[in-house]
């Protein structure tokens, strides 16, 4: 198989978990599309180990080895990530990004969208940490 | 043991007491007592161990270099002639009696065991004085007895007068220190060694580029350790530390320092007639104005503090006319007997409840209450007003001596004015000097009035000290006064005909006016009450103090002086009085020429601080907090948002590495 296949396939997916990562609004459709590029750098490692080691005389196959520990570690991650986004919901009824703005600078009321009650504790939350 | 052995042992013992003293002060306070008194005793008997070896023979020179130290080298050297080793016998009697009187005196202080450590420390470093062999390791003692006067002088630090006062001593001595370290300096480069033998070697063969520069800077750090005038200031103010104290500072310690300094290396003052000048000048001036100013205080502890500054201008005056060995002799003696007075005032100041003599000229039969302070005072103050046969006599008539000598050309180095102007001050002081002692003697001894306060008898440590210190008082000068040539230069110390005559009739002659003036005055005592005695007489002597030197002020209107329509003194010094109460306004003078200036200078750099420098810091930081502000608002708080700007900025990267790389 020619090496364009595998490669034009993960830049596909790449792009897919860019554009979740950057548009989504919800926190969870976001893990999942980091998850789309992770899988798409996996692509790519798998891919370029076997066009590599056709070349070589003898080889380790470090890429799909870099794969087992990136799959693994994704495992990981997505497992704190769900935690994180679990907590965020139970104390603030919400998982939507677009809402989630304590770092702002000075503190700002989030926007003319978001209503009352979820003002009180994300200040409260922002007085804790400061 | 060797003699240097013994030798390195007397300063050490002081110091490793003050060492244990201070770490154990808390966790041990049962050993406090022994560790503050025995190893003074014990420096004491080697002092005189290494005394009788000596003998008054050949200096027992040994030096050691512990590591190069550059261009002049500094050893730890030892030089103990016949001076030395007398002057450590003194300072170790001293502050052994000191020691034993302060476990009498601070007896229920809580911070005995730090002043105790203290007074160790301020022992073994006027012992490593007397001891040194090389000027900057003398130049260490020194400074070790500037900073053990502040911390004991501001030993009452509760109440404001005894903190300015310790300030007041550390700053005008410090403000000798400086010069006197530029002088020792000059001298080690003129020189080419800090080693006193070698010193003294470069003097006698001439090496020595600007001896008069040098004397006189050395002479300036000499005026402020030794309170000579003007830099006399702190001494008396330094009388609102205890007195035991002041005992260890104006007898054996500290003042003593600078007449011992000048009197080892004599030859370099003597290398400068105009040095031998100023000195002469300056011990007149002191010893005159001292006694005038002691004449008119109330405070029994200033009247002692001017008298100390008298004496060491009678010291310093034998030194202008070159002869030291009468300067060290009137050092030992005076040494003794003032000590003893200190102490002495110490248990009356307890017995009285006040400090102030005016209040003590009011209560009747203060003698009976203290038989002790009274009969070792009355010694003390005869052997002060030098009357015969008591030590103060040999040793005033050795200085008078030596002026004579020096006035009608006998001496080689020191010139004939300086010898008259000694000569005249010593006479003139001479009267003084007997006026206030009989009028201290009268108001605290012979008051008439209420019934002193009955506080029980006095501990027996106090007294004990007391009765130890009035033997050399009353004896050192006449079993002394012969065998002491042969520890110091040969010169001859005996009293000649003529100044003892003179000096001891100007001495009646002072004393009986004094008593007639006192007979004259004395009945006003009854018209005018005064009398403000201590808030708690029961409490221990050093609280009796520290309550009667803060009353003094707000019971009588100043420190020094008191409203007393029938002190002697008033009437003997007439309009002068007022001035000479307050020490001729010399305190005022500095206040004028240093202090205020300081002041209005320390204003105005905190005006050109405050609103000059920080403005410009301020204006400075007001951009970058602009920038910041406009920075800052791109922090919305949206993470994808973050993301995209990376995202964003990533591929501005990779477009750029790309055209780079291809060459675009």
């Amino acid at each position: 198989m020619h090496l364009a296949y595998p490669a034009v396939l993960s830049a596909l997916l790449f792009c897919t978990g860019l554009y979740g990562v950057l548009a989504r609004r919800n926190a969870i459709l976001v893990l999942m599309s980091v998850e789309l590029m992770l899988n798409a750098v996996n692509l790519n490692l798998v891919a370029f180990d076997v066009w590599l080691s056709k070349a070589a005389e003898e080889t380790l196959h470090s890429g799909q080895a870099l794969t087992l520990f990136t799959i693994a570690i994704a495992a990981a991650e997505i497992g704190i990530g769900l935690a994180i986004v679990l907590a965020v919901y139970r104390n603030r009824g919400t998982s939507d990004i677009d809402k989630l703005r304590d770092t702002a600078e000075g503190h700002e009321p989030d926007g003319p969208d978001t209503d009352a009650p979820a003002t009180g504790p994300a200040a409260e939350k922002a007085e804790a940490t400061a | 043991m060797t003699t240097t052995t013994l030798a390195v042992l007397v300063p050490l013992l002081p110091f490793l007491g003050a060492a244990a003293g201070l770490l154990l002060g808390r966790t041990a306070p049962g050993f406090v007592r022994p560790l503050a008194v025995l190893p003074t005793l014990a420096s004491l008997v080697l002092a005189a161990l290494v005394a009788a070896r000596q003998g008054g023979g050949r200096a027992v020179d040994a030096a050691t270099e512990l590591t190069p130290t550059g261009s002049v080298p500094i050893e730890l050297a030892l030089h103990i002639d016949g001076f030395a080793a007398l002057v450590a016998v003194l300072v170790g009697v001293v502050a052994t009696c000191v020691q034993i009187y302060s476990t009498g005196y601070l007896r229920d202080d809580p911070r005995y065991p730090s002043y105790a450590a203290l007074v160790s420390l301020f022992t073994s470093a006027m012992l490593l004085v007397v001891y040194s062999g090389d000027l900057m390791v003398l130049l260490v003692g020194w400074e070790i007895m500037g900073i053990c006067s502040y911390f004991l002088v501001g030993h009452y630090w509760e109440t404001p007068e005894a903190r300015a006062a310790s300030l007041k001593a550390f700053l005008v001595t410090k403000l000798g220190d400086v010069p006197f370290l530029i002088g020792l300096f000059a001298l080690a480069t003129d020189a080419g060694s800090f080693r006193i033998t070698k010193v003294l070697g470069a003097v006698a063969s001439g090496a020595l580029d600007h001896p008069t520069l040098i004397a006189l800077l050395l002479l300036a750090g000499v005026a402020g350790k030794s309170a000579q005038f003007p830099l006399h200031t702190w001494l008396p103010d330094a009388m609102a530390g205890p007195t035991p104290v002041s005992a260890l500072i104006h007898a054996a310690t500290m003042v003593a320092a600078g007449v011992y300094f000048i009197a080892r290396l004599l030859p370099l003052f003597e290398a400068s007639q105009a040095a031998m000048a100023v000195l002469a000048v300056m011990a007149a001036v002191t010893m005159v104005g001292s006694a005038l100013a002691a004449l008119a205080q109330d405070d029994i502890k200033r009247v002692l503090a001017y008298s100390t500054i008298g004496q060491l201008g009678y010291m310093t005056g034998a030194l202008a006319a070159g002869d030291r060995g009468a300067a060290v002799f009137h050092l030992l003696t005076h040494g003794a007997f003032k000590a003893l007075l200190f102490l002495a005032a110490g248990v009356i100041i307890h017995a009285a409840g006040t400090n102030s003599l005016a209040a003590m000229s009011r209560m009747r039969n203060l003698r009976d209450r203290v038989p002790d302070a009274y009969w070792t005072m009355t010694v003390a103050l005869l052997a002060l007003a030098a009357i015969p046969p008591f030590s103060g006599f040999f040793s005033k008539e050795s200085v008078l001596g030596a002026a004579e000598h020096a006035a009608t050309g006998h001496t080689e180095h020191a010139p004939g004015a300086a010898g008259w102007t000694v000569l005249v001050a010593g006479l003139l002081t001479a009267v003084l000097t007997a006026a206030y002692a009989m009028r201290l003697w009268l108001l605290a001894f012979r008051g008439r009035g209420a019934e002193a306060p009955d506080h029980g008898r006095q501990p027996v440590a106090m007294n004990a000290a007391l009765w130890v210190l009035a033997i050399p008082s009353l004896a050192l000068g006449g079993l002394a006064f012969r065998l002491l040539p042969d520890w110091f230069d040969g010169g001859d110390l005996a009293p000649t005909l003529t100044t003892s005559v003179l000096g001891t009739g100007v001495a009646l002659v002072g004393g009986i006016v004094t008593y007639a003036a006192w007979r004259h005055t004395t009945a006003l005592a009854a018209r005018v009450p005064l009398g403000a005695v201590a808030a708690h007489p029961e409490g221990d002597a050093a609280l009796v103090e520290a309550e009667a030197i803060a009353s003094h002020k707000p019971a009588y209107g100043d420190v020094a002086y008191a409203p007393d329509p029938s002190d002697p003194g008033r009437l003997l010094l007439g309009p002068l009085h007022r001035h000479a109460a307050v020490g001729f306004h010399l305190d005022a003078v500095y206040t004028a020429l240093f202090v205020r200036p300081v002041r209005a200078g320390a204003s105005l750099v905190r005006f050109l601080d405050r609103e000059v420098v920080d403005t410009y810091v301020r204006g400075a930081g007001t951009l970058p907090r602009w920038l910041g502000a406009a920075v800052r608002r791109a922090q919305t708080g949206n993470v994808q948002t973050y993301v995209s700007a990376l995202l964003a900025g990533t591929v501005v990267l990779a477009v750029a590495v790309v055209l780079v790389a291809t060459g675009a």
